[in-house]
């Protein structure tokens, strides 16, 4: 990579994903809802680049669209399918989990499904209940699905690309709180390996795996617990969620004998439940103390700004969990 | 309709018929293990519409499927062998009954889940038209899945995009264990007519007539004029599934049966076969004979495949990258 580094917004990192991917593949085709307006942004002017044939408003019609991008990927077609809000997922849940995710498995591996879709996701202040779900766990329960979750905007373009190449179902699933942060975002395609987890922060004392928006929350804890309380702290961002790159969790815990995992998800079967559960039962003799599970309370997400606030979580949430975890034996 | 069916169409129906009543015959010796729901009574629709497909076509099949399969051309060793969930089954041993497929005839989807098959034609028919492949889709279904919002959304998506999809509706008067007509209101083929997608109802037990009937939407679909809805009217002798007896009841009266027996497009198509000259009872009597021993050494073959092992229950979930770029 040449590019000289410049500051991005998230969305912007997606959208530059998508033209790159668009650029190289003929067969790379995107549809959803208003996707030329591009409502939460990833897919906004590429129809300029790109015309209504590649860039394809659908009618707001989930279960009929993903069935159709389904079919079209069953026959060659690489579709790109912009889902708008992770909570949409439901209406098209059988076209997504009964048929994407087993299509491949039940043929006996005759055919390759290269169809990502992506949507916004989690609690992103104010949308209430059926615009904030985060169904990653039950997408990760799924088998047959590759999950994606990306922190930052680099991570974003990376895993874009990485998705839309890869010859299997994806679903790419973009933190909104995350939409208003901007990074560092190389030009032209790059790939973040889909199945690898990257360790964000080096540090001794306590391991914490996070996913989306609190990925940042954890590094900024992070950073004030060093200078602070001399608590030296690792943070871990799977980024694939499904498959897991557990590896390099278990290779930090080894480490640190602390774990803290941290999910805007509901805490019931979550990933911080999964990956709770994964490190107590391979490592319980290394373990210093219980790892820490921060997660959403098992509602749905309230409308008030003032209840929004007290259910989902937040930095102080990950800091408490971390000094919990340094106290125990 | 320059070419019409005959000797071939003859030889699929009666391939289809003679595999499902050997496996109406293995589950009653309890030796087909699963959900069977066979397709007897219903040949002239399969056959009628693959007939006028090519191999580069697609279709999406149903849980009631297996005349589908073979009339696009499906190997029936493979599918007796998937059936009995061996290794060498077309989908080896993981699709069985309800999800054997053979992409390389384009069979592309065969679906447990009642109308789930509709979209994914509609999607590989748009699909292949963007590839700039000349191929159309066929989606199966039945009166059932009439009834699931998928076929409003299809046939909106397909009509809005041109897309070169034929919706063929199976009426075989029941869904599950209940009269359609208690469940389904109006006429099914009448149901994409707002949207603008011609509709036709046909004959289901006449082979020539759903040939002509599929003809006519495939060409309309291939010159891009978009989708048609075919409601092919039909029969199910067998009951929803083998093995109902144990809690369906009788729900099916007599005379309707009877009725319907009557009218089995096999003979049917026999009888018009001799009339016109196109073949002698002799040569129809050896078409048979043919088939009945084609499906006595499929069921040889599945019986003497080894069953799959058991830890390739893990393997190939996900395909490999292949082409590495940069």
């Amino acid at each position: 990579m040449s590019a000289a580094p410049r500051p991005k917004y998230f969305m912007a990192a997606m959208r530059e994903g998508l033209a790159e991917a668009l650029r190289e593949d003929e067969r790379v085709v995107i549809l959803g809802e208003d996707i030329d307006r591009g409502v939460i942004g990833a897919t906004s002017k590429l129809i300029k680049e790109f015309g209504p044939v590649r860039i394809r408003n659908t009618p707001i019609s989930e279960a009929g669209f993903v069935g159709s991008a389904v079919g079209a990927a069953a026959v060659g077609v690489r579709p790109v399918v912009d889902l708008m809000y992770s909570s949409f997922m439901y209406v098209a849940m059988d076209q997504i989990a009964n048929q994407a995710a087993k299509l491949r498995y039940m043929s006996g591996g005759q055919v390759e499904l290269p169809l990502t879709i992506f949507a916004n996701t989690g609690p992103s202040g104010g949308s209430a209940a059926q615009h904030s779900e985060s169904p990653h766990p039950m997408l990760m329960n799924t088998a047959g699905l590759k999950v994606v979750m990306p922190s930052d905007p680099h991570d974003a373009k990376g895993l874009m690309i990485a998705a839309i190449r890869d010859p299997n179902p994806v679903i790419y699933l973009q933190d909104g709180m995350l939409a208003g942060t901007k990074g560092v975002v190389p030009d032209g395609a790059y790939e973040i390996p889909l199945g690898k987890a990257e360790v964000k922060r080096e540090g001794s004392d306590v391991t914490v795996v996070a996913v989306g928006v609190l990925v940042r929350e954890a590094l900024g804890v992070a950073e004030r617990l060093g200078s602070e309380h001399g608590v030296s702290v690792e943070v871990i961002d799977p980024r694939t969620l499904s498959p897991l790159d557990l590896a390099t969790i278990f290779t930090s815990v080894e480490k640190t004998g602390r774990l803290v995992v941290c999910d805007n998800a509901r805490m019931t079967c979550s990933l911080a439940s999964e990956i709770a559960a994964a490190v107590t039962e391979r490592m319980f003799h290394r373990l210093h103390a219980a790892p820490r599970r921060v997660a959403i309370r098992d509602v749905p997400i309230p409308f008030s700004p003032v209840l929004e606030e007290a259910i989902i979580v937040t930095a102080g949430d990950v800091e408490q969990a971390i000094l919990d975890v340094r106290k125990d034996a | 309709m320059t070419q019409t069916v005959s000797l071939d169409a003859y030889r699929s129906m009666v391939r289809i018929r003679a595999f499902e009543e050997k496996l109406d015959e293995l589950f009653r010796r309890g030796a087909l293990p699963g959900f069977v729901h066979l397709y007897i009574g219903e040949e002239a629709v399969a056959v009628g519409v693959c007939s006028a497909l090519r191999k580069t076509d697609k279709i999406t099949s149903t849980h009631r499927g297996h005349g589908h399969l073979i009339a696009k051309g499906a190997d029936i060793d493979g599918m007796m062998a998937e059936l009995l969930g061996k290794a060498t089954g077309t989908c080896r041993g993981r699709g069985g009954s309800m999800h054997t497929v053979d992409f390389s005839l384009g069979i592309i989807g065969t679906n447990g889940i009642v109308g789930g098959g509709i979209p994914i034609a509609t999607g590989a028919a748009w699909g292949d038209a963007y590839l700039g492949n000349d191929s159309i889709s066929v989606a199966f279904f039945g009166d059932g899945a009439s009834n699931q919002g998928v076929l409003l959304e299809s046939l909106n998506l397909a009509a809005v995009w041109k897309a070169p999809v034929i919706f063929v509706c199976e009426n075989n008067l029941y869904s599950e264990w209940t009269r359609h007509d208690q469940l389904t209101a109006g006429r099914i083929h009448e149901r994409g007519l707002p949207l603008g997608v011609p509709g036709v109802e046909v004959d289901g037990n006449d082979v020539r007539a759903v040939h002509a009937a599929m003809s006519a939407a495939a060409d309309r679909a291939r010159r891009g004029e978009g989708p048609t809805l075919i409601e092919a009217r039909t029969y199910r002798w067998s009951g929803h599934n083998l093995g109902e007896e144990a809690f369906a009841g009788a729900y099916r009266p007599t005379e309707e049966q009877e009725y319907w027996r009557e009218r089995d497009p096999i003979p049917a198509f026999a009888r018009v076969l001799t009339t016109e000259g196109s073949a002698t009872s002799a040569e129809l009597d050896r078409i048979e004979q043919e088939e009945r021993a084609g499906v006595d050494a499929a069921l040889r073959f599945a019986q003497e495949s080894p069953d799959p092992d058991p830890a390739d229950a893990f393997d190939g979930l996900f395909a490999e990258r292949k082409e590495e770029r940069r």
